[in-house]
């Protein structure tokens, strides 16, 4: 694994270095190879493998004769835990349905700089897309053209446009993601009771507009007739500008008993604002986080319980979903059902309207089990 | 009457201090806004907000300093926030292997900061290249280095030493550590450019470049200085960095290094060099981060929030060009008389 | 004749031998390495889809290029694609027909840009500063105007002009925007009066001044235009993606600034051309596209550009000092009194 990561890696280096000495003949060639002595020290198993062209251009032989496909994994963003960990999950079952995948994408979560990378897929010619989209719309024609090209496109994540995928696996439906998050803010305002506020990511997110809206309607009904809603405040996804926002709350609502932060960035940050505030016990946060990130402040009482579905399941399921696409084993209709032999204990998973799957609900974390899962999530 | 007449007399006088000194005029926006956002919202003052925000606003006074100078020497370090990232993620990243104990990876990371500055610093005078195209490379490079270093993983939390995040706001005598680290800087930087020789240079070299050099000064030595001492603050920045957000990631700072030539120019460092002093870009760090704060406390709708604090950046930059314009306007005027 | 105008018809064509043929070697280089790396690099589709990707930083590049030449700069150019976007997408939702938003749009851009201008030359201000001030202003009112909401239903022409190709070919639409512009650009900075006074304000303002070259409102005009484009480039990237959402653009100045001084631009003013900006373009979307193409992954591609940016300007410096040393060498102890201002003149 490590060793064929850095002989990838290496092979990375050497492309940059013949395209830059081939961009000026007294450009030093040795200048990017010198980078590689920090970089060999470094944990590069998770850097992103590269794709050697003639290993996709061969691509469309090699999905026919087996029960994998040859697929690229585009994340919003590269070089995240969280969509490493996806990724893993879809190398898995790449390995188990002898296939192949490979992981590509921007280096910022940004629309405008993940559509070439689709772009250059369909180029290239593999038998499917994996992807989760930065925005739903943006990068839908890219993925239109990907399918008239024939390739599968299975969205992950984050769901682009319907219409520009085959199927979407959700990671856990919208309206069970508002139901756990308002469940858990009831339980962590006393007696389901007093001001709460949600750090939500950018503005124009579309995940955490569903969810928090699906949070809303939950909380129409009478369980939580106690909870004051103080509204919602937009961290961008930035440490520094959740960190920024989440003191503020704590200024401004004196007596705010949870923040609600359905983002990985916001939630870490909410919590590290409670410490340092000194408010562990008196404010508490929840929402979505990662069990290694969360770990510390779950046993130091500023996050008693948070969620997450199982992120490796995700990327095993959309590999799955994409082979058995390429295959002809399932179209994407809805109403058609697949099993995959290793998820959902063996049990069939049904497509549902706008071709969408539903992984599972998700789990929720406190500090009985987080160890637990800090060791087997990987992130 | 001579009420009437004394009044704008007095007006002009109380606007003619502040416009020549920047850093009256950023302590009295300061106390203004202090008493005016405590009004709306009365927790605006209280000692944990306060704590908090000025140990973050500490962090970007330090990389302003360094900024400050390169300005002030007629360049810009466009790669300060690269910088702060590398350094953030290296140091967070040698205690979870744990090669080092703390102080030593604190040293590593400030070390590797100064080197960070003293490349820029080599290419920049070896290759005579303007500052802006090498620190704009060098943005990339660094940041490169950050994600090739990070390879898709975070440092978090639990990866630190115990307790390691609570240093950020930790006080001595009420006074966060942070806050007292900036302020040391502030004086040991502001004695250099003050009292020495070099500091002197360092305003020759950008108020006249070639008057500098018939004085016989080594004006590339003094940038190459200057890039030095940026990127070491942009290592001492980064460390606290690491130390005040807990969990480091591979795009930490990203984006930052508007914030903090914001903060400079805010300051009353002139982009054309030559003026400007650090207590200035100091005071422009915390006169911003107290600005984002109020904003936020006083609950004003999210979506307004930044055209805000672009409005608020453009009439303090423009309020101050007008007030010294009118200044050297008065002064022509008595000259005159 | 004034000393400026003297050079600014010699310099650009003495200097657009050397960097552009540079910058030609540099994309043959890529070009050649791109078919080593990649057998689908030379099909039509992926040369549609390696320009559209950089059409909207390529039309921004154009004024930058002028403003950069009078020793100014315009840091706001991203914010505007944004305010642009949004502009555009909440006149439609209103009920405005798209033909006649687009110049409302466009007028806004000059409005910003002219508010721009206003600062740098009448209240004096730097432009790096003033402009710095409108990048937060700017996205601010973006906030203001759309929120949360991401406008993603446009008409069916709309999101052709900025993702289609014309009929069958390989070229995009939005190529056809930019090579108009550039030839307009082309023409009017290195053939008419117009662009010797920009090049003349980037020399010395004071000596521009003196020959009667309408300083303040040349840069305020430049500052003008630079709104109206980045205007234009908001709605062609809402056109591509089919979105226009708050956050359209960010980070998008650098790649603009990049562009430009990769293409030979002083930074310090008064030297530049706009063919080299134009190879700059193709030299940096075929470098992002062959990086791709070879599995690259993105951290490697932000180094390669930022190396890329720093050779660019070191080995043209080199050459230029070995020159001067090897004219030295050539000339012995006594230059003939003409040659070092001749030589002074095409440097």
């Amino acid at each position: 694994m490590t060793g064929t990561s850095v002989r990838r890696f290496v092979a990375g280096l050497a492309t940059t270095a013949i395209v830059l000495s081939a961009c000026s003949s007294s450009t030093p060639s040795s200048a990017p190879a010198s980078q590689a002595a920090p970089a060999s020290q470094a944990p590069v198993a998770s850097v992103p493998a590269s794709v050697p062209a003639s290993q996709a251009a061969s691509a469309p032989a090699s999905q026919a004769a087996s029960g994998g496909v040859t697929a690229v994994v585009i994340p919003k963003q590269i070089n995240n835990p969280y969509f490493d960990v996806a990724f893993k999950g879809a190398q898995k079952a790449a390995a188990d349905l002898g296939g192949t995948v490979t992981q590509v994408g921007p280096s910022a979560a940004d629309a405008t700089q993940q559509v070439p990378f689709i772009q250059t897929a369909t180029t290239q010619g593999v038998g499917a897309i994996i992807i989760s989209a930065d925005d739903a719309t943006a990068v839908a024609p890219a993925l239109k053209a990907a399918m008239q090209a024939g390739i599968k496109v299975v969205g992950y994540d984050s769901s682009p446009a319907v219409g520009a995928y085959n199927v979407f696996v959700n990671q856990a439906d919208t309206a069970g993601i508002g139901k756990g998050l308002a469940n858990m803010a009831c339980d962590l305002a006393p007696s389901c009771t007093g001001e709460i506020a949600v750090l939500s990511a950018a503005q124009s997110a579309t995940n955490q507009n569903a969810w928090i809206a699906a949070m809303q309607t939950t909380m129409k009904d009478a369980k939580y007739s106690k909870l004051v809603w103080d509204g919602v405040v937009y961290g961008n996804d930035d440490p520094q500008v959740s960190t920024q926002q989440a003191q503020a709350l704590l200024q401004a609502h004196p007596n705010l008993k949870v923040i609600v932060a359905p983002t990985t960035v916001g939630i870490v940050a909410a919590a590290q604002v409670v410490r340092a505030a000194k408010k562990t016990g008196s404010v508490f946060v929840t929402g979505l986080g990662t069990p290694k990130g969360m770990v510390d402040y779950v046993k130091g009482g500023e996050s008693p319980e948070f969620a997450l579905w199982n992120v490796t399941d995700l990327g095993y399921l959309a590999y799955a979903v994409a082979a058995q696409l390429a295959a002809g084993t399932i179209k994407g209709t809805e109403g058609e059902t697949f099993t995959v032999p290793s998820l959902n204990n063996g049990q069939p998973y049904t497509i549902g309207k706008d071709s969408v799957v539903v992984l599972g609900p998700p789990f929720v974390f406190n500090k009985d089990n987080i160890d637990q899962y800090v060791a087997s999530f990987g992130f | 009457m001579p009420k009437t007449q004394g009044q704008p007399g007095m007006l002009g006088r109380v606007t003619g201090a502040l416009g020549r000194s920047r850093e009256l005029t950023l302590v009295a926006l300061i106390v203004l806004m202090c008493a005016i956002v405590s009004l709306g919202a009365p927790q605006f003052l209280s000692i944990s907000n306060l704590d908090q925000v000025t140990a973050m606003a500490a962090i970007f006074a330090i990389a302003g300093i360094g900024e400050a100078m390169v300005v002030m020497t007629k360049n810009i370090d466009l790669s300060v926030e690269s910088t702060i990232g590398l350094v953030a993620f290296l140091v967070g990243v040698t205690l979870r292997q744990g090669d080092l104990p703390v102080p030593a990876a604190w040293l590593l990371g400030i070390g590797v900061g100064l080197l960070l500055g003293m490349v820029n610093g080599a290419v920049i005078t070896v290759f005579r290249i303007p500052s802006i195209v090498v620190t704009l490379g060098t943005l990339s490079i660094f940041r490169g280095l950050v994600f090739i270093i990070a390879g898709g993983k975070e440092v978090n939390l639990s990866d630190l030493p115990a307790g390691y995040a609570n240093l950020a706001t930790d006080t001595v005598l009420g006074v966060p550590v942070f806050v007292i680290v900036a302020v040391v800087i502030v004086a040991i930087v502001g004695l250099l450019l003050w009292k020495t020789r070099f500091g002197r240079q360092v305003y020759a070299v950008g108020s006249n470049a070639e008057a500098a050099a018939i004085l016989g000064i080594r004006s590339r030595l003094v940038t190459f200085a200057v890039f030095s001492i940026a990127g070491l603050l942009g290592g001492i920045a980064g460390v606290m960095w690491g130390i005040y957000f807990g969990t480091i990631y591979a795009t930490s700072a990203s984006g930052v290094v508007l914030q903090i030539v914001a903060a400079v120019v805010v300051g009353g460092v002139s982009i054309a060099g030559g003026t400007g002093t650090v207590v200035g870009a100091a005071l422009g760090a915390l006169f911003l981060a107290l600005i984002n704060n109020a904003l936020l406390v006083l609950q004003l709708p999210q979506e307004l929030l930044q055209a805000i604090y672009g409005a608020v950046i453009l009439v303090a930059v423009s309020a101050d060009a007008l007030l010294s314009r009118r200044n050297k306007g008065q002064a022509a005027q008595e000259a005159a008389r | 004749m004034t000393a400026p105008a003297v050079r600014s018809r010699r310099l650009p064509l003495a200097s657009l031998a050397r960097w552009e043929t540079l910058l030609v070697i540099l994309l043959v280089g890529l070009l050649v390495a791109g078919t080593q790396l990649s057998r689908f690099f030379l099909s039509a589709n992926n040369f549609a889809n390696l320009t559209s990707s950089v059409m909207e930083v390529a039309i921004m590049a154009l004024p930058m290029t002028l403003i950069i030449i009078t020793g100014d700069i315009d840091l706001s150019v991203e914010s505007m694609v944004g305010l642009a976007g949004a502009v555009l997408g909440t006149l439609m939702l209103a009920g405005l027909p798209l033909p006649l938003a687009i110049p409302i749009v466009l007028i806004v851009g000059g409005l910003g840009g002219w508010l721009n201008g206003l600062l740098v030359t009448r209240a004096g201000l730097p432009a790096l500063v003033v402009t710095l001030g409108t990048l937060a202003l700017f996205r601010g009112l973006a906030n203001v105007i759309l929120g949360p909401t991401v406008i993603s239903v446009w008409p069916d022409w709309f999101t052709e002009f900025g993702f289609g190709t014309i009929a069958k070919s390989p070229i995009p639409y939005t190529l056809v925007v930019f090579a108009v512009l550039a030839a307009v650009f082309w023409l009017v900075t290195h053939g008419t009066w117009l662009g010797r006074q920009v090049v003349a304000i980037g020399k010395s303002k004071d000596a521009a001044r003196y020959s009667g070259v309408p300083v303040a409102s040349l840069r305020n005009w430049l500052f003008i235009l630079s709104g109206v484009v980045a205007a234009l480039a908001g709605i062609i990237l809402a056109a591509r993606f089919s979105s226009a959402r708050n956050d359209n653009g960010t980070g998008m100045t650098l790649t603009v600034v990049t562009v430009v001084l990769l293409g030979g631009v002083d930074i310090n003013g008064g030297k530049g051309s706009i063919p080299g900006v134009v190879l700059a373009v193709f030299v940096l979307a075929v470098l992002q596209n062959v990086l791709r193409l070879a599995g690259v992954s993105s951290e490697f591609q932000g180094i390669a550009v930022g190396l890329l940016l720093v050779f660019s300007v070191i080995v043209p410096q080199l050459a230029r000092q070995a020159k001067a040393a090897l004219d030295r060498a050539r000339r012995g102890r006594r230059p003939p009194a003409g040659s070092m201002a001749a030589g002074e003149i095409n440097v």
